[in-house]
């Protein structure tokens, strides 16, 4: 019998939703599926899965999980993932860097960021984006055991579906390369904001904001007044002004939420590919030529220094009037 | 020291949206688009130039070398020239179609290169711009079984060269590791900020200009008597079968461009009302 084996992602105990996304492949592949948990003190987000019709949550709960290494981690997601046709993660940091190595020990072919699949006569098509979003392929994975990464932007997070799956204990398996690779540190970015990937409102700015004081002073009051997550498109990460973590585009997050506004963002090919999906796009550009005026639904053409702020002040006002 | 840089020959990634798709969805058509070398391996080029050498004197540190290698079309050999006018010192040429080659087969026929060339690292781009699948790093490391990182914005080489930190920008924060060469770093954006390699030879003081380097002419004409070692793919002695097939390709459903509004004031009217999201 076909199977799934989902690998959550979890983060210093705590689940990270975009293991959601996975479940949302797996449900939509049509296949029963299992999720499988590996960290350190990971209780409380295998309780939170056994309620999402997995057939088992298995869990490697392990001191040397506590931290992410991909080297550590791949030999015992890798063993667990015996007898299953199909082992889904979805394509953040963490899946894109997991699910290859997960590929590579078990010898089987993988999809990555795939943003479709269509399961006819027991095989599995998949959708990809390639080109910079610039052409969709559909692909099939030969081997008996394949690897897919999900984009979270075009799986719906799932939602619980009641239930409680049975627990299972994995043993975690040495890692050879564990004493290879050592982490020293995570310095972790601290941000009231949701995440980028997860937000209903986006807020994206580009080099037109000129520094990294631009990005505080006139774009982080509209990101907050819309309680939305902020984006930057390459040209401004490339520049210092945010962190690559922000960055909208092919090479940085793929986002699509329902309102996204582009602040200063001329529409270069590569962020396009991260944002065209949004439900409603809005540009603040003051060059009217832009090709971001070409995709977004609502296009302004005005000095971001007085719009911006103009923008910010009319939402606080909607706001504060309920 | 010896570095590998594996680089991939891609369709120009700024006219993207001028490629086409072929009779009946058989393949994508990038006629028309120059090619370029994939920019995450321009950086993986530089990267490297800036572990191999003093960065204020531009003197390479003795006995240091830097290898290209690509799979691809005879015509790839351009674009290994141009890593050589940057500063590598010679290249291999694996001939290729892109059509058989998948990232596990690269993947592997690279193992069998680092076994040749036996380098110190494997540095290369985190994905490939046209394929944009983000994998040939991470199976490379684990058919070779070396320490690798993703996604690298920094890499601080020690002064003895047996290890490397390396600063992974991924969601969320910055992870550094420690990695006991040889190892494989696939390397992001900011692994070519003015700051983002350290190698102990080049003064802590000195600071790169942004992104990879330019070539001077000199350079250009120096790398015409480089040596490139051009042989088949199949020289390297590697199951030719891959793991995955392309069924069909089209182009993406295309976004129609809405409506101009004249101020805030009709922006925030029209967000309210029409599209329900304020």
């Amino acid at each position: 019998m076909s199977k799934i084996l989902v690998v959550a992602e979890v983060s210093a105990g705590k689940l990270k939703k975009t293991t959601h996304s996975a479940i949302s492949f797996a449900r939509l592949a049509g296949m029963p599926f299992d999720v499988l948990v590996i960290g350190h003190g990971v209780g409380a987000a295998v309780e939170e899965l056994r309620a999402f019709g997995a057939g088992a949550v298995k869990v490697a709960d392990d001191a040397r999980f506590a931290h992410y290494v991909g080297e550590v981690f791949a030999p015992t997601v890798s063993a667990a993932a015996s007898g299953y046709s199909v082992v889904a993660v979805t394509a953040s940091s963490f899946g894109k860097d997991l699910a290859p190595r997960v590929a590579a020990r078990l010898g089987a072919g993988f999809a990555s960021d795939i943003a479709g699949v269509e399961a006819s006569g027991g095989v599995l098509s998949y959708k990809r984006p390639m080109y910079a979003g610039n052409a969709l392929a559909t692909m099939q994975v030969t081997t008996a055991t394949q690897v897919v990464s999900a984009r979270q932007s075009e799986f719906e997070a799932a939602a619980p579906s009641g239930g409680a799956s049975p627990v299972e204990a994995v043993a975690a398996v040495d890692a050879p390369l564990a004493g290879r690779v050592e982490f020293v540190s995570f310095d972790e970015v601290k941000s009231a904001r949701p995440e980028l990937a997860e937000a209903k409102v986006v807020v994206s700015g580009g080099r037109s904001l000129k520094s990294a004081e631009g990005f505080k002073t006139v774009l982080e009051p509209l990101v907050d007044v819309m309680g939305a997550a902020m984006g930057a498109s390459r040209a401004a990460v490339d520049a210092g002004y945010v962190p690559n973590d922000l960055q909208v585009g092919q090479t940085g997050k793929v986002v699509a939420p329902k309102l996204y506004i582009a602040v200063g963002i001329s529409g270069a090919i590569q962020h396009i590919a991260g944002m065209k999906n949004s439900k409603v796009i809005v540009a603040i550009n003051k060059d009217p030529e832009a090709p971001i005026f070409q995709l977004a639904d609502y296009g302004l053409v005005a000095d971001l220094y007085k719009a911006v702020p103009e923008l910010t002040e009319a939402v606080k006002k909607i706001r504060a009037e309920g | 020291m010896k570095i590998l840089v594996p680089l991939k020959r891609t369709a120009d990634p700024d006219n993207a949206n001028k490629i086409k798709i072929g009779a009946g969805g058989a393949k994508i058509e990038t006629t028309g688009l120059e090619p370029k070398a994939n920019p995450f391996d321009e950086y993986a080029v530089e990267a490297s130039l800036r572990l191999l050498e003093n960065g204020q004197t531009k003197a390479r540190i003795a006995g240091d070398k830097l290898t290209i290698v690509s799979f691809g079309p005879k015509e790839a050999a351009t674009n290994i020239r141009q890593a050589l006018a940057m500063g590598g010192d010679d290249g291999l040429l694996f001939h290729a179609d892109d059509e058989s080659l998948d990232g596990d087969l690269v993947a592997r026929a690279l193992a069998k290169v680092v076994e040749q060339q036996k380098p110190d690292l494997v540095v290369l781009g985190k994905q490939a711009v046209d394929g944009d699948s983000n994998q040939v790093g991470q199976i490379l490391a684990e058919l070779l079984q070396w320490p690798s990182a993703t996604f690298a914005m920094s890499i601080e080489l020690s002064a003895d060269k047996k290890t490397a930190i390396v600063g992974r920008e991924v969601d969320g924060g910055v992870i550094k590791l420690k990695l006991t060469l040889p190892a494989v770093i696939s390397v992001d954006l900011r692994i070519v900020a003015p700051k983002s390699v350290v190698n102990h030879v080049t003064p802590a003081t000195f600071a790169y200009p942004e992104g990879a380097r330019f070539t001077p002419l000199p350079m250009i004409i120096k790398a015409k008597t480089k040596p490139i070692v051009e042989a088949p793919i199949a020289s390297l002695g590697v199951d030719a079968a891959l793991k995955s097939k392309y069924v069909s390709f089209a182009l993406p459903p295309a976004r129609k461009g809405g409506v101009k509004v004249k101020d805030v004031a009709e922006l925030v009217q029209k967000l309210r009302t029409e599209a329900k999201v304020l």
